[in-house]
């Protein structure tokens, strides 16, 4: 009995089963390696497609009474390009990467519900499906589709039926509420697989930070996710059913919806650059050839994050008129976010202090990820200083710096993951030359563009209009910003050809291309379905240092 | 391939060097030419109060910068992975609490700091009692245009905004009232002072007390539908003179021309007046601007356009060739009558 548990049939080899076959493995699966896969490949389509929307807004805004689209299709890309990017980029490719690595970081050989995994998966696909099908059906039985345009903060009473008429903004609602079941899915089982799934040994202290800090983010998936999802429906009541709970017209608050929808926000803020934090956490000790500097502080400083970033959500409020009270509260806990996210900053250059470090492709991008996340970080303090803030929010200064956060950060910090993963998982090698043609252009490109888009905010420029009066100062840097975001477009088809060439003509990578130190660099690559033929035992954070060096094992030091 | 690597490294550091000079001088440029909607040029008191506070932030957050900058940059090369070394990894060092506890400190003392600084503005501007000179404005927001209330004066106009100057010696601010009459819009003149929004079924109130008389420029900063972009404003700062000249003209009514009948019938006839006013006729409407005074104003369509004979024939025929979108509907009005209803309005002095 015992011997037939152990017994574990090889893979079958792809080539001879016909392609219908493969098809059904994969639209069935429920291994969280093919679901992460899934996951990171659904979001770079819809990278791809939201980049698109993007240099559509920026052909448009290259120069001033510019008529490329019309205001009602401009309106409709900046909604589409936010929510897609959100929720249909990031956090497909968030919890792809957690899907894949979590399990076998930890030494587990799947999730701990595999089936609620796929259910997740297959939601979150439904709910992009849904958005992007509103182009079709957003105007039901009008006539021709037309996408949300009611921007991705969907702000009442604007997305009340007085103001949106026809489907769009239902769409829009119901994506993301369906998308939303699978988030807090998702999160339900990193949490479960992390606390329940870890192999003998691995105490939560001995946990890699990607384990650690997947964890801190679904567990504030869950508080941010439900606050969003009862705004949906409070939206739907109110567009079907009479409820008067966003209705202004019928004494209804479109205060209360900034609340709902901010109190998701900002958290959800830290839900995708979590995660890019967690892949720092990995990357730069290994190419810096040294352990993270203060594993323990890490961990405290991201706890803290999550909780702090849950009381800050009002600070994209600062104009909404409430009183000096609250603006002053919500000041000085934007500001306090500052300090755990410093405490990170400080931690990750601490790891290079005294290292060797390597510059691969991985770490180039971490190192820009340093670099963008100071300046991000920054701009942010000087927002969260509320009278400056009336002046800053809602102009081209915000949008430059939420671009600073999530292309500068959590997008850099995705690509340094992709450089240093896809070894592992396809067994090949990405391509290092097209990698740093990638780099350079991807760091010119949003250089050119986001360190520009500051200035016109300070000059008075607004964010979503479609076109602005020549004459104010904006009209050089925004043809500036245009030209850099195009230059990012060519970067990520650099990025997509490699992935693509390198599939089939890349290096062979072997188990450990990197010299790394965690378990999943242990087995093959890409790893067997059931990960770990025997389920390995761990005596420190970095069981594969302590096979490597026995002579000085961390296990002594811990 | 090593040789490679590098010279796309040293390529793309050059690159950058350029890239990053062109945008400087750019941006230098572009934000020392006069430009009336920056907010480093303020002419009011809250606009003033702001900047020195953004600046007071800028250099805090600078010194940040430069100092944690320089230590990245610092590490990156001094640690980078030479050639002579051998193939031993470095000093495994896993932390220090010493270092840790410094770098904690210092970031709370500067947030304390930045705290203090941000709260004492927060009150001077919003809890600024309203002294009894100040000079009332009921400001409300519609798709996609402003509408200016003058209560105690019995002015309603729309678009631009005309106030007194305010006097350091004997300041004369202006409160505004903020309301909305459809969705969220946000008044935002950047010279004049930080933004605040117009929410609907809500009362919002800031003030301003511009320094010198001028035209100051601001828009809409709250995405409020088709035509966000193209609802702008304009604050007209007079002198008191000019400002009680202005408002004695718009308290007046509007002389009646028996030579423009012909247009006053059309507009009185058709749905103008379901969404217009003119003090004096049959025209009663609130969806649009009130236009009792239209040739005042020096724009039309919040803005969008100069307000000439030309331009208010293109209005009224096609909307969407100014303001695509614009709830205005195009009247489909015949050229005899679209003449004498543009000969009619231009005498709404």
């Amino acid at each position: 009995m015992a011997s037939d548990a152990i017994a574990i049939p090889s893979l079958p080899v792809v080539s001879d089963r016909p392609w219908i076959q493969t098809l059904h493995d994969w639209l069935t699966t429920v291994d969280h390696k093919r679901l992460g896969i899934l996951y990171v490949l659904y979001g770079l389509f819809f990278l791809v497609i939201g980049g698109i929307e993007a240099i559509i807004m920026r052909i448009q805004l290259m120069r001033p009474h510019n008529d490329f689209v019309s205001p009602q299709v401009f309106n409709r890309m900046f909604t589409m390009h936010g929510t897609t990017m959100i929720f249909f980029m990031v956090m497909p490719m968030v919890f792809g990467f957690a899907n894949y690595l979590v399990p076998l970081m930890i030494g587990a050989r799947d999730m701990a519900f595999p089936r609620l995994n796929a259910f997740s998966f297959w939601l979150t696909a439904l709910g992009g499906l849904l958005l992007y099908f509103s182009f079709l059906g957003g105007s039901g039985l009008y006539g021709a589709g037309n996408a949300p345009d009611v921007g991705w903060w969907a702000y009442a009473p604007l997305a009340a039926r007085a103001f949106s008429p026809g489907h769009s903004s239902d769409y829009w609602t119901i994506s993301l509420l369906v998308s939303g079941f699978g988030s807090i899915g998702t999160a339900i089982n990193i949490i479960a697989t992390v606390l329940c799934m870890r192999c003998p040994g691995m105490k939560l202290n001995r946990m890699p930070l990607l384990a650690w800090l997947n964890l801190i983010m679904a567990g504030m998936v869950l508080f941010a996710i439900t606050p969003l999802s009862a705004a949906q429906l409070m939206l739907l009541v109110d567009r079907y059913l009479g409820g008067h709970f966003f209705d202004t017209q019928a004494g209804g608050s479109a205060v209360l919806w900034m609340h709902f929808f901010w109190i998701f926000g900002h958290p959800e803020v830290y839900v995708l650059v979590i995660p890019a934090f967690a892949f720092m956490s990995e990357i730069i000790p290994v190419f810096s050839r040294k352990p993270i500097f203060g594993y323990p502080v890490m961990v405290a400083a991201t706890v803290c994050i999550g909780f702090v970033s849950m009381s800050v959500w009002a600070h994209h409020m600062f104009t909404v008129g409430m009183n000096s009270y609250a603006n002053s509260f919500f000041a000085i806990t934007t500001m306090a976010v500052g300090i755990p996210t410093g405490i990170k900053i400080f931690n990750w250059i601490g790891t290079m202090w005294g290292g060797r470090i390597q510059f691969k492709t991985p770490m180039l991008f971490s190192i820009a990820f340093l670099f963008q996340f100071l300046v991000a970080g920054l701009t942010g303090i000087i927002q969260s200083s509320a009278p400056v803030d009336w002046q800053l929010s809602l102009s081209y200064f915000v949008v430059a710096h939420f671009h600073y956060v999530i292309v500068g950060a959590i997008v850099f910090a995705i690509f340094a993951a992709f450089y240093y993963w896809y070894p592992k998982v396809i067994g090949r090698m990405l391509s290092e030359k097209l990698g740093k043609w990638h780099f350079w252009l991807f760091v010119i490109g949003f250089h050119l563009t986001f360190d520009t888009m500051h200035i016109p905010g300070l000059l008075g420029m607004p964010r979503r209009i479609y076109t602005y009066e020549p004459g104010r100062g904006w009209d050089t840097l925004n043809f500036i910003v245009s030209i850099g975001g195009i230059i990012q477009a060519i970067a990520v088809l650099v990025f997509v050809a490699n992935m693509i060439i390198s599939y089939w003509k890349g290096a062979k990578a072997g188990n450990d291309p990197w010299d790394a130190w965690t378990l999943e660099w242990s087995v093959s690559s890409p790893p067997p379905a059931y990960n770990f033929a025997s389920i390995p035992v761990v005596e420190s954070r970095r069981p594969l240092w302590d096979l490597k060096h026995p002579e000085d094992p961390d296990s002594r030091y811990e | 391939m090593r040789r490679t690597n590098n010279s796309i490294t040293a390529r793309g550091f050059q690159i950058l060097a350029l890239v990053f000079w062109f945008t400087v001088a750019a941006v230098a440029q572009s934000a020392t030419r006069p430009t009336n909607t920056n907010i480093f040029a303020p002419e009011s008191t809250p606009a003033k109060s702001i900047v020195d506070l953004s600046i007071f932030v800028l250099v805090i957050t600078g010194i940040i910068f430069v100092a944690v900058g320089t230590l990245l940059v610092y590490v990156v090369v001094k640690f980078r992975d030479k050639a002579t070394d051998t193939g031993r990894e470095p000093a495994q060092v896993y932390g220090s609490n010493q270092i840790e506890l410094a770098w904690t400190v210092i970031p709370v003392l500067i947030v304390v700091v930045l705290f203090l600084a941000t709260a004492r503005v927060i009150h001077a501007i919003q809890d600024a009692p309203k002294p009894a000179s100040a000079f009332e404005v009921t400001v409300i927001g519609h798709q996609f245009w402003w509408e200016f209330r003058y209560p105690k004066l019995g002015i309603v106009t729309a678009n631009e905004l005309h106030i007194p100057v305010s006097d350091p010696a004997h300041p004369t601010p202006t409160f505004l009232k903020l309301l909305s009459a459809d969705t969220d819009h946000s008044f935002w003149v950047p010279q004049l002072g930080g933004k605040t929004d117009l929410v609907p079924n809500r009362v919002n109130e800031m003030w301003i007390d511009p320094h010198r008389t001028g035209v100051f420029l601001g828009q809409c900063a709250q995405y409020c539908g088709v035509q966000h972009a193209k609802m702008l404003l304009r604050v007209s700062v007079d002198t008191p003179e000019d400002f009680d000249a202005w408002a004695r003209a718009q308290q007046k009514a509007p002389t009646d021309d028996a030579a423009v009948t012909a247009g006053r019938r059309v507009f009185e006839a058709t749905a103008c007046i379901n969404c217009h006013s003119i003090s004096g006729t049959a025209a009663n409407g609130h969806f649009g601007p009130d236009l009792t005074h239209l040739m005042s104003r020096r724009t039309i369509a919040s803005g969008a356009a100069e307000n000439t004979p030309e331009n208010l024939r293109l209005w009224i025929r096609t909307p969407d060739a100014i303001k695509p979108g614009s709830l205005m509907p195009a009247m489909n009005l015949n050229e005899q009558d679209v003449d004498a209803l543009v000969r009619y309005l231009e005498t709404l002095q």
